[in-house]
Formats: C-alpha cells, structure tokens, sequence
C-alpha cells in the first residue's frame, strides 16, 4: 500500500488516490490540423516504462486536486509530487 | 493403533502448561484431556496419539510432525455448525475446555480409509498426473474435476453465517518488532527506551519465541526469566503495544503491514462476549524489526512420512514447553549438531535415545556430551527403512558410502523407537523480508537462504536473529539490541546503544547437505518413498519426474509437483525442493532461486480480512428522501449504483409484469409520479461555463438562454457516448447539469480533470448538488391540472415551455420546475432542497388522488423510455458507440470547430459505414419478448459458432405500443429497417423480427410539447 504526498494534504494512503497514467501530455490545440495517425497517438499511445516515470495522480476522496507524481515502476518509490504547472523536478534515473 | 490411554506420554514434572486447570476435549471418538497451555497436538501426543490423518494424495496415515505453523500433516476440522473451520493445524490451536476435533480427509475412518489404496497404486498417480490423465477430452473435466475434489478434499467449510464478530484496526508506529523471541524482546525494549512507539507482535500465546522451548541462560539465570522481565517493562510503558496471539501476514509497500490478531481464539467458541472473534492490525511503521525466527527442515529418507516422524526441535519442544515425551524410545537422525540437544533433553527426562548423523566425523562439545550421557551415536550411518504398523515400530539403519549418495546394505542394524526426530537443519523464516522485496543469498554454511540486504528503500526494515541465519542465542541478542537501537535512531530518536546481554554460547559444528537420503533401491523407483512434501504428497522421484519431463524451471516445479501449494505453503518443504533441483541441474541452489513468497505467511480467516464489513455494513446504500414513503407503499427495490431505487409498486399480489403493464398505461393515459433525485446533478458557476459546456458536449451551448433546458450527450476523446442528460441556464454564469444516476461521480471526476489540468486558467467551478435536491417527476396528460394546483408559477405552454425551467414555489417550498421529459408525456421535474423532499412527494400524491395518480419506478420509466427510443448510456451503449452510432448526428454540432472526442468521430474507424447501429426490433410474434443480450445471428445453425451481426440491448413488453419492443444494435443496422432478422436465444429457440425505426410511440413527439 503506497504512502503518496499530496502537495496540497501531504502524506496519505494510496487508498485516497487514484492513478490516471502518464503526466505531460497536452491535448493538441488544433486536432483538426492533426493526421489519424497524429491523433491516434495523443489518443491511445502512452509509455510503460521500467523505472522512472512521470504520472498524474489525482486525491480522489481528499482535496480531489491533481497533481504529478514521479515514481520508479520498479520499486514503487516516488521521488517527487508536484503541482500541475510546477516546473518538471528532475531526479536521479 | 492401539487405543490410546489418557496422558500416557506426559512427564510427571514440568512444562509450561497448568496442571490444575484440566481441560477436556475430543478428537474423533475419544474423550480426552489436556491441561491450560497445551495446543490440541501437545494434548494429543500427551495421550499418546500419533495418527491424526490421511494424505492428500495416497491418503497416506499421517501424524503430528512440527510444533508450530509450518505443520503440513496434523490438519484437523475444528468445532461443528456454524463454528466449524476446517485445516486448522493442531500445532497452533490452544486447547480449552469442551473443544472437538475431527479428522479430515479419511473415508470412512482415520485408520480405515478406502482411498488409502491410491497408496499402493503410487506409481500409477505420478506427478502431473491430473493434467495428464483428465486433460481429454475437455468437456468432460467437470465430471472428473467433481471426483477428484471428493476424493482429494481437505475439510469443510461451514455452510452456516458465521456468528463471530470480526473487527480491523489500523496503527501507526515508529518501530514494528515482528517476533517476540530473543531477538524480537530485544529490539522492542532498546527502541521503547529510546522513545519510540513500539508495536511488538508474536503469533504465540506467550512471548519468548524459541526459548519457551529451551533451557537456555542469560546473564546467568534463565532465559525466560529475562524474557518476562523484558515483557514486564515494555507493559509499563504507554507508548508500546503488545500483540500476543497476532500473526503478521503480510508485508506490503511502505511498511504496511498487516497482523490477524486471535483475540479469542484460546477460548470455547462463542464465549468471547463483547470482543471481537479476531483482530486485523493495518499498521504502517516507519521502521521494522523482523525477528521472525527460523524453521526446521527434515531429512528425507525412505518413508519419512510416517506418523510418529518428527522434527527434532519439535519434539524438544514438546518435551521441555509441554512436558510431553512422545515415545519411550527415540531415534535422533540429523546433518547438524542442533538435534543434539533434543537427544540430550529427551534422554535426561529418560527417553531411551539414539542418534543417527549422516556426517562420518562430528565433533564438539554438543557430540561429547551426548557421548557422555551414553548415547549411542551411528555416524556416518542413514535411515534406510522405517517399521512401522499402526504406529512407528524401528527404523533401520545403514552406513553411508564416502560420497552420501548410497548405502552399505551389509552394515544394517535395527532399533527400536516410537519416533524419528529429524534435523536436516535451519531455514530461516525470510517470509516478510521477501514480500518487503529484499533480496536473498543462499549461505552454503546453512544451506540455507538469508537476507542479502534490508530489501527496497521504500520499506526499511532490518532481519535479526534466526530470520537472519543466526541461530545462536548470543548473535540474536546481539542483533536485537543493535536492531532496536538503529531503528530507533532512524525514526529520529535517541536512546542508547547497550551491549547485548551475556550468554553461553556452545559451539555447534558444520552441516552436512543431503538433500535426499539413499536407502537400498533408487530414489523414486521401488516400494519406499521421499517425501520431501507431506502435506501434496510430493515426493523425491516426482522431482526427478519433472524434471525430466522438462518442468526444471523453479516455479514450473513447483506446480507440476505442487510442491509448497498446501495450506502450510511448503515451510518445510521447499528448500530440499531447490536443493533437489539444484543437483539435478548441477547447478548451485543460489542459480536456481525461490519461488515467490507471497502474502499471508499463514493462512487468515475470511472473517478478520471481511472484518466489519459485512452483511448490513458490506456496501452502503444510499436512498433518497422520499424512501420512508417507499417503504410504506410496498416498493420494491432495484439497487442502481449504490441507490436504493423503488423498481415497480405492486399492488395486492401483482407480478411485477402486471403492475410495470398498469403503471406505463397510467403515465400515458393520465398522471404518473416518479422519484427521479437520484439522478446526478452537477452546479457549475463562473464565467467560462458556456465555453466549457461546448468543450464537454457535442451540441452548441452559447445560445442557451437563461432559464431554458438542453440535452447533451458527453463523448470520451475515443468519440465514445460516456454520458448524457439535461443542463439548464440557471443564470448568466450558473448552470445545472443532470448525470445518469450511476454515472454522477464519474462525471465530476471527468469535468475537474479537464478544469484543473487542461484548462486551469478557465473559471468553471463544479459542485456536486445530486443530495441536495429531491427530484419528483410527474408525467401525463393531467400532470400541469396537478401542478397548477400547488404552484402559482404559470404554468402554459407560452409562459412555461418544453424544454425550459421556472422557479417559483411548489406546496409552499422554493422549487426548481424542469419541464424537460424522459417519457414523452408532458412532465415537469420538482426539485426542491432535500429536507422537503418527502414533504412535497406526499402533498403531490394527496392532490394527485383527484386525477388517479400513479407511482411509477424504475421499471416502468425504462418501458416508456423506449417506446420513445431514448438510450440509456450503458444499457443501450457499451463504450464503443459513437452518436453516429445511435442516430444521434443531430446533437453534433457542426459549427463547433472542437469538442472532447470530436476528432476520433473523423478517424477511419469511427467514420465508416456499416458499424453497429442502434435500431428498433419487433418480433413476429408480438408476445415474444426478447431477453436483454439476445444474439442477432446471420445464419441459423444447430450448434455454435454462429456469425453474429449484433444484439439486443433493450426489450419490454409495452402496453402503450400493444406487443413487446425492443432496441439493439446491429451491423449496417439503419439500412436494414424493414429486414427479417433471426435471434438464437440461449435456450435453443430460434426467434425472428423485423428491424425497425428506434421510435415506437408518437414519433412527432407532440405529447410532451403540449
């Protein structure tokens, strides 16, 4: 069970929480100007990597923010949770 | 077996166990007895039964083998009714008095059992032999699935509810102390000196740990006295939790970890009064302490699983903690010098005592002093052949060749004994370390796996003691005192670094690994077995089977021979597995590694993991203000999400049939009245809502005036229908958006996504208000006559129009009046704030009375729905259907130049023809109604696969319309209208209908605009 800080309500259980994949992608501003290839990527594409990996976590049954989390997929550690629109922290690989 | 006579094996003097509190139970047949601190074994062995059940396998006798978790024979079926809980092992339960106990798995008695012949045709039933032999032909593998469970049970679970209570915990702590022996007390008391919160757990009843079963010094007096000393302490200080009884199961990340409490498992069942059966402990810790100790392993020689076969340390055990000797006459058969001191204790209380050591030349101090006591030592000699009938007769003995791997058959010798007490050395119990995901070392000195290191940094944790491969007193200690002081320092605290308490430590000897022992034909063929699992019957040669076989692989082993698949999950099984493997292999034990350890360590109750959570409290319901009056008018319920809706009102002894068929002619001929508060009901404010609106929806939102209503349908960016309902212009920058019941949360989530990481800079601000307004619906002909009545707010069609919203007050409370319909009748929806919800119900139903009004549920509103062809989002879609998809083109907006999911509507996929189209279905025979699911086949056959072009996902039978609808969804299905099509049913019927428009009833749709 997971141990997530919440920037906004600091360290709670992962049980408040729920995980909605990759962070940092933007929803194209123009999708029309997109090919279905262009768009089949924002749409269904993400990466599973082994270790360090960006996510957007959101504190479902606390303050309901999202925010982004960057956690290893190996050892389930977060090296770091930060507010949307905070600068991307960067952490040992 | 002859009859046993009661406490025939107990010593007259010592033990832990209270001679003046008697406690009487029975096991089978037989009326026995015991005293307070036995377990059901150590009672059993008092009264010198050895046999206590049947193989799983070759139903094989079986008796008591450890004195702890890791017994995989001594299974038994405890209490009867609704208190009966099967596999429960004997070597764990406290006896109290009145306990019953039964044998498992034996037909018809434990020492007459008919499947016991699976024995003799062993080598028939080799491993694998299920997958084997009942693989073929597939559809007959519920017949034999159904003998193999009969034959191959274990016990019964109760078919009754269980009258326990069950309660969770959850506890924080600096420091966990897992184990309560030496190394566990240790680190609890130097970590509570230090400050710390300390929760100390041990599956015993008593603290101590391997020291309740030795006579063991510290500081020069006995150890257990230190040890309650410790006890006492940690007692005295507010900060420290102690858990006896309470087994830690698992390990889970962040150092959760979770503990099953037995709080009243040591008494007669039903006795516990106001405290909780079992307790299950959630505890996060900031630092843990791991002294969980270590498990003995046996030998494995030829017919090793006879009853009366023991682990040494469990017969010390039983000697110096229960005061029970299990035979007169034992023979101590061992690799390593620790079952030395089960000889020496079993004959100092006047056993008569050999060893057997397959090492050819022991030495020190542990060898002289059995010497000393005239013990007969056999070294370099080998169990070749165990006695037995009805119980364990003599072993014979033979001397090893050089190498280990045969025996001089010339060198035999006989003894006597009633019990083989067995070492092949320590495993530590690396269980928790494991699930913590630390990593493991194969230490060849004892042959053995031990922590590599103090696992993954989001778990710290410290293995100490035995768990650690140290199994000296003197090392635990030393390890314990240094656990406690730096986990304590890592929680921050101080505390003081002491030396470790002085003890004499005896040296003991190297090992020596046998994996398997040879006897006088080859492992695997001949009339003996090795079993190196006893509670699968797994043996040497299905080892050797399987791998031969091509299952070399650690975790293929595994389950090709089920090797560690019992309730004991191979404690003492497994290791000799690895070292089997690794020699076949001839590859070291380290190459070949573990199978995973996973949680829990031991089994746990579905009671302590269910907890409170059951029954009543398994779900929540939720009901709406309106549900009293429900209740007194004989609703009866549907459950949508986690709502209590009423689905039909039957009156006198109506089928719901009949009372759907009268409640959808009452709302079409005159008035209906429905409880709609259920439906999600979104507020969102700020001056960017139009903008979002149009963002979320498919049709257009700018021009919405105030005061007027609109259905939208939300996509998902896959261009999929994900939701739909009605929001209203409440105000310049006010709107109020309605959500299918069960979609509500989902939709919120779904709109403050987009807000907070999207579009952060767009003011929309969303609060759930779906409890905070009743919704009544009335709807018919006469539903405005009704209304008129209550409200003063105009109420024609000019001044309050389809589609629009008005306030005003309705029996006197402030409402919003919708007049939006999911009916097509006119009908208007009464919100008002949840505490009149009831209130305003009743006052409709009263005047209502005049114009026959009639509550309608959820039923009956799907019934009108569809005559109408309106979708339920999840009924009628599924995740993969576009607007396209269900005639809907009309609600996508044109103009718009974005909206979430508008591009995919363009991709190739979603863009083509001849998808799945909703349509409507009438069958030939209009009586027939159609099962929701039912398959729209291309071409009938007798048998499947059947190409299918779609399927039902509506149907009703209607009485407004005359004969049964329904709608589905069917390839190319709009240019099918007016087509025959065939549905196979899943009852073998074949039924044929016509496709047709979606729309049954009043296709203008003027009713509702009236």
């Amino acid at each position: 069970m997971l141990l997530i800080d919440c920037p906004w309500c600091g360290r709670r259980d992962q049980l408040e929480f729920s995980c909605h994949g990759q962070a940092h992608i933007s929803r194209p501003q123009y999708p029309d100007r997109l090919s279905d290839e262009q768009w089949g990527d924002y749409v269904f594409f993400r990466d599973n990597p082994k270790g360090v990996h960006y996510e957007r976590w959101v504190h479902t049954h606390g303050c309901r923010r999202w925010f982004n989390a960057v956690r290893n997929t190996v050892t389930d550690e977060f090296l770091a949770t930060y507010k949307p629109g905070d600068p991307v922290p960067a952490v040992e690989q | 077996m002859s009859k046993s006579y009661l406490q025939h094996s107990r010593l007259a003097h010592g033990g832990r166990i209270d001679r003046d509190r008697r406690m009487r139970f029975s096991f089978d047949d037989e009326e026995l007895y015991g005293y307070a601190g036995d377990t059901l074994a150590s009672a059993l062995l008092a009264n010198g039964i050895h046999l206590v059940g049947r193989s799983f396998k070759y139903h094989r006798p079986r008796g008591i083998f450890s004195a702890g978790p890791e017994e995989p024979n001594a299974l038994v079926q405890l209490e009867q009714g609704a208190y009966t809980e099967p596999n429960i092992k004997a070597t764990q339960v406290e006896l109290y008095d009145g306990l019953k106990a039964v044998s498992q798995n034996r037909w018809p008695n434990l020492r007459f059992d008919i499947a016991s012949i699976n024995s003799a045709v062993a080598r028939f039933i080799p491993a694998g032999f299920y997958y084997k032999t009942f693989m073929w032909p597939a559809s007959m593998w519920m017949t034999y699935e159904r003998w193999i469970r009969k034959t191959a049970g274990l016990g019964k679970s109760p078919a009754q509810w269980d009258p326990d209570r069950y309660e969770h915990r959850n506890a924080h702590c600096e420091v966990l102390v897992v184990g309560a022996g030496p190394a566990g007390l240790a680190a609890a008391v130097v970590a509570a000196r230090a400050g710390a919160r300390v929760i100390l757990a041990d599956e015993q009843n008593e603290f101590g740990g391997k020291l309740l079963a030795e006579n063991a010094d510290i500081d020069g007096s006995p150890a257990l006295q230190w040890a309650a000393e410790i006890e006492r302490e940690l007692k005295e200080i507010d900060s420290v939790i102690l858990l006896p009884r309470t087994t830690v199961t698992g390990y889970y990340d962040y150092n959760y970890l979770v503990a099953a409490e037995r709080v009243t498992d040591h008494l007669p069942p039903g006795t516990g009064g106001s405290v909780p059966r079992q307790r299950l402990w959630k505890i996060r810790a900031q630092q843990v302490v791991l002294a969980t100790g270590a498990i003995e392993r046996p030998l494995v020689f030829a017919d090793n699983d006879r009853p009366g076969v023991m682990l040494a340390g469990a017969v010390r055990t039983y000697v110096n903690r229960y005061a029970v000797m299990p035979a007169d006459a034992i023979v101590v058969f061992t690799n390593n010098d620790s079952a030395y001191l089960t000889a020496l204790d079993a004959h100092s209380h006047g056993a008569a005592v050999s060893i057997v050591d397959i090492r050819p030349g022991p030495k020190g101090e542990l060898i002289d002093r059995a010497e000393q006591a005239n013990i007969m030592i056999y070294r370099g000699s080998a169990i070749t052949s165990v006695g037995y009938a009805g119980r364990l007769r003599s072993v014979e003995v033979m001397r090893l060749n050089q190498t280990g791997d045969d025996v001089e058959s010339s060198s035999t010798t006989t003894i006597e004994c009633g019990v083989i007490a067995t070492s092949g050395g320590w495993t530590p119990t690396v269980h928790l370390h494991s699930q913590a995901r630390g990593k493991l070392r194969y230490d060849e000195t004892i042959a053995a796996f031990v922590p590599s290191d103090d696992g993954v940094r989001i778990n710290p944790h410290v293995s100490t003691g035995a768990c650690n491969g140290k199994f000296d007193l003197e090392r635990c200690l030393k390890e314990g005192y240094a656990a406690g002081y730096s986990s304590a320092r890592a929680c921050g605290l101080g505390g003081v670094s002491l030396p470790a308490p002085r003890v004499d430590t005896v040296m003991q000897g190297p090992i020596r690994v046998l994996w398997a022992i040879p006897c006088d034909h080859p492992i695997g063929r001949g009339g003996k077995k090795h079993f190196h699992e006893l509670q699968n019957d797994a043996t040497v040669g299905d080892i050797y089977l399987a791998a031969g076989e091509g299952f070399d692989a650690v975790e293929h082993l595994k389950r090709y021979t089920t090797t560690g698949m019992g309730t004991d999950q191979g404690k003492t099984s497994n290791l000799t597995a690895l070292g089997v493997l690794s020699e076949i292999r001839a590859e070291p034990v380290q190459a070949i590694g573990t199978t995973t350890f996973r949680p829990p360590y031991t089994p746990l109750t579905f009671g302590a993991v269910v907890g409170q959570n059951r029954r009543d409290l398994f779900l929540q319901e939720r009901k709406t203000a309106m549900h009293a009056w429900h209740d007194k008018n004989g609703a009866v319920y549907e459950d949508v999400g986690d709502w209590k809706r009423p689905r039909y009102f039957p009156r006198g002894n109506e089928s719901m049939d009949t009372a759907v068929q009268r409640e959808c002619r009452a709302v079409r001929d005159k008035i209906g009245i429905l409880d709609a508060s259920t439906l999600g009901k979104i507020d969102l404010k700020g001056k960017d809502c139009a903008w979002f609106l149009n963002m979320i929806y498919t049709n257009a939102w700018s021009e919405l005036a105030v005061g007027r209503c609109r259905y939208g349908l939300m996509l998902n960016e896959h261009g999929m229908v994900f939701d739909d309902g009605v929001t209203t212009r409440i105000g310049e920058q006010h709107y109020h958006m309605t959500t299918t019941t069960g979609g509500a949360a989902r939709v919120l989530t779904w709109l403050e996504e987009w807000l907070q990481t999207e579009w952060p800079d767009k003011e929309v601000y969303c609060t759930s208000v779906t409890e905070q307004w009743a919704v009544a619906a009335i709807s018919g002909p006469r539903s405005r006559d009704l209304l008129s009545e209550l409200t003063d707010v105009p109420l024609d069609a000019e001044h309050f129009p389809f589609m629009s919203m008005r306030q005003g007050k309705v029996a006197g409370v402030p409402a919003r009046i919708f007049r939006i319909s999911f009916t097509g009748e006119l009908s208007y929806e009464i919100n008002v704030p949840a505490q009149y919800g009831l209130y305003v119900w009743e006052q409709l139903l009263e005047y209502g009375r005049a114009y026959d009004i009639c509550p309608y549920g959820t039923e009956s509103m799907h019934v009108l729905r569809a005559e109408k062809g309106f979708i339920i989002v999840g009924q009628d879609t599924d995740g993969s259907v576009t607007p396209g998809d269900l005639g809907m083109d009309w609600i996508v907006s044109k103009k718009k130049a974005d909206f979430i999911g508008r591009r995919s509507l363009f991709r190739s996929d979603t863009s083509k023809p001849g998808r799945k189209q909703l349509i409507g279905l009438l069958t030939e025979d209009p009586q027939v109604v159609l099962p929701e699911g039912a398959h729209i086949v291309a071409e009938v056959k007798e048998t499947p696969p059947m190409p299918m072009l779609g399927h039902v996902t509506s149907s009703y039978m209607s009485p407004n319309v005359g004969r049964s609808i329904a709608l589905g969804l069917l390839y190319d299905g709009r240019s099918k209208i007016g087509e025959r099509v065939s549905l196979k049913l899943m009852d073998g019927r074949v039924v044929g209908a016509t496709v047709a428009d979606t729309i049954f009833y009043d296709s203008e749709g003027a009713r509702a605009r009236g």
